[in-house]
């Protein structure tokens, strides 16, 4: 719980990873260039006080994790949400049974949401069904930019992802996390295009597809879709670091979300490790939207509530104490879908 | 002799300046991304960096052979060489480059398009953010303007001039009229939108906008970030800029790994 000017925010961080990218894990030269891409996200948009040492960052461990997510950066809840990153690191980039172990041991402060890959085939099917009996799933990340042999992504609308999807439907999977990011490796097949979130939102309504990095750099592409689709969500990691370098910009972007979509779909993810979430926590409650952007309306405590926990709570079906709800709570908001044409 | 060598060094330049990163819209000169140019006679040698070792390969391939096209074009070359520093395709596409492979060539299955169409994709997209910093900046200079009035504003109404040159331009690009009498607020072809609709399309077109200004300043910023001293080599972009653009003083730790194979 976070505490400011006598307002109690109930804070969910709904992305955060515990990841190994130490040079005994890196499988190819592609392990230390996706560290060192993540390394410079963070050395560019965190402020002096918040930057880590090359080493620092390669892994954290368990303990660390647990104090810089809950002890320094005020969550109530975390969610895990793994990248496989197979082809480039040997036991993969996020580290599945040390999240798994540590949530086991923290079940009242942690989610653990795992991945599934369309690529694997029907054993990759078998697999689902058991991670999720064994691993109590609620959610799944998927990271469509993958590669995998001579593949370098999937799209959502392939026909074996929708096998999967059927599956994650039938073990009670509800929650289908997609990385849709800044451009990274696609090539003409866009393994990034958020376009394919826009099938499988009509096709699967009980299920809800989180968009995470809200399609940043096709914020546009993004929000037509999310305004359309009430089961689509906006992930806030990657975006929310702006807010210290470029807050006009992050203006920008908040202020078109709850345009396009509303306040009851957005969530707050400090995507750590890239970015500690302590500072984006305080940023956040402190924001504002700068006056001469009159075409926002200005952010208010309810709705700053509601995208730093509440929103992911009622998603997630995490307890929320009286006192810390608001007056119009996610969970009862109508989902609307706006007509456009 | 030496005079000709640095005009032919200039020269080079100009060339390289009608190179646009598709996605960004600007030239990679501007941004950049030219990390060293060498003329020895008639052979000239680029080398071309990125702000990530993961930016999409295919602006990548884009970017690198446009650059040889260009550089290849001078009467006077001979021999051109363009190689892509410390991408994670660096091999493949200064192979294919090397081998004047094509896109297809280089990237074999995984190339299913064809570049025009990625072309024309993001030249319809800087239309649509231009257009919008052009209508954006006409609705904040006039108060009495209203949101659903936009569909009716023509060329001759902007009254900005630099928005209004570069928003030309790009109507140019694309072969939409640019008949003073025109509608700004038009689709990919040129045709307006039925009224109805004009607000949410100039939302859209906000969305699109904002997408651009924020990933040109956040690649010149890793750029700058993965090789420091590189800002100095960015030209200032006014589009989306803020305050700590102008300050450029954004503290950096020293990176202290090798970067081995770069």
């Amino acid at each position: 719980m976070y505490t400011k000017d006598g307002e109690k925010y109930f804070i969910v961080d709904a992305h955060i990873a515990l990841w190994d990218a130490r040079v005994e894990n890196q499988r190819t030269i592609h392990g230390k260039q996706f560290i060192d891409c993540f390394y410079d996200y963070h050395r560019n948009l965190s402020p002096a006080s918040e930057l880590w040492s090359y080493e620092e960052y390669l892994y954290q461990g368990g303990e660390r994790l647990m104090r810089d997510v809950f002890e320094l950066g005020y969550a109530d809840h975390a969610i895990f949400q793994p990248a496989r990153l197979g082809e480039f690191y040997k036991t993969g980039f996020g580290q599945t049974q040390e999240a798994l172990a540590l949530t086991r041991a923290n079940p009242d402060k942690l989610t653990y949401n795992h991945y599934f890959d369309p690529r694997d085939g029907e054993r990759g099917l078998d697999r689902l069904r058991q991670d999720a009996e064994e691993m109590g799933l609620k959610g799944v990340k998927l990271y469509t930019a993958d590669w995998h042999g001579d593949s370098r992504g999937y799209k959502l609308s392939d026909p074996w992802t929708y096998r999967y999807l059927e599956v994650a439907r039938e073990v009670g999977i509800k929650n289908i996390h997609v990385h849709k990011g800044p451009t990274i490796r696609p090539l003409d097949r866009d393994a990034f295009d958020v376009a394919d979130v826009d099938h499988v939102a009509t096709d699967f309504t009980d299920l809800n597809f989180v968009v995470e990095h809200c399609g940043l750099p096709r914020l546009e592409d993004f929000c037509w879709i999310a305004t359309q689709e009430p089961n689509v969500y906006a992930g806030l990691a990657v975006a929310i670091p702006f807010m210290h370098t470029r807050p006009r910009y992050f203006a920008q972007i908040i202020g078109e979300l709850l345009y396009w979509l509303d306040e009851n779909r957005i969530f707050f993810s400090s995507d750590y490790a890239l970015w500690t979430p302590k500072w984006l926590v305080e940023t956040f409650v402190d924001f504002q939207i700068p006056e001469d952007m009159s075409e926002y309306a200005p952010l208010t405590v309810d709705q700053k509530k509601k995208i730093l926990g509440l929103n992911a709570a009622a998603v997630y079906d995490i307890p929320v104490p009286e006192e810390l709800q608001v007056a119009n709570p996610p969970a009862e908001a109508e989902r609307e879908a706006v007509s456009v044409a | 002799m030496t005079i000709t060598v640095v005009d032919r060094h200039r020269e080079c330049l100009d060339a390289l300046s009608v190179v646009l990163d598709p996605e960004l819209d600007e030239p990679i000169t501007d941004l950049g991304f030219v990390r060293s140019l060498d003329v020895e006679g008639a052979t000239v040698t680029v080398h071309l960096r990125l702000p990530t070792s993961f930016c999409s390969p295919n602006f990548a391939y884009l970017m690198a052979s446009d650059s040889k096209d260009a550089l290849t074009d001078l009467f006077w070359t001979e021999r051109v060489v363009v190689e892509l520093d410390d991408h994670h395709d660096s091999d493949l596409i200064n192979a294919g480059l090397a081998a004047d492979a094509g896109y297809r060539g280089t990237f074999r299955h995984e190339a299913e398009q064809d570049l025009d169409e990625l072309r024309l994709t993001f030249r319809r997209k800087a239309h649509t953010a231009a257009m919008e910093r052009a209508l954006t900046t006409l609705l904040r200079a006039d108060d009495t303007l209203r949101e659903s009035e936009i569909g009716d504003v023509t060329l001759a109404d902007l009254r900005d001039e630099r928005t209004t040159t570069a928003l030309l331009r790009r109507r140019v690009a694309l072969g939409i009229s640019t008949d003073p009498g025109a509608v700004v607020l038009v689709d990919d072809h040129g045709n307006p939108y039925p009224r109805e609709e004009v607000p949410l399309r100039l939302r859209r077109a906000r969305s699109t906008r904002i997408s651009i200004d924020g990933n040109a300043h956040f690649c010149r910023g890793l750029l700058a970030t993965r090789y420091p001293g590189s800002e100095q080599d960015q030209t200032f972009r006014p589009e989306g800029a803020e305050a700590s653009d102008l300050r450029g003083d954004h503290p950096l730790l020293p990176l202290f790994v090798t970067r081995e194979n770069s």
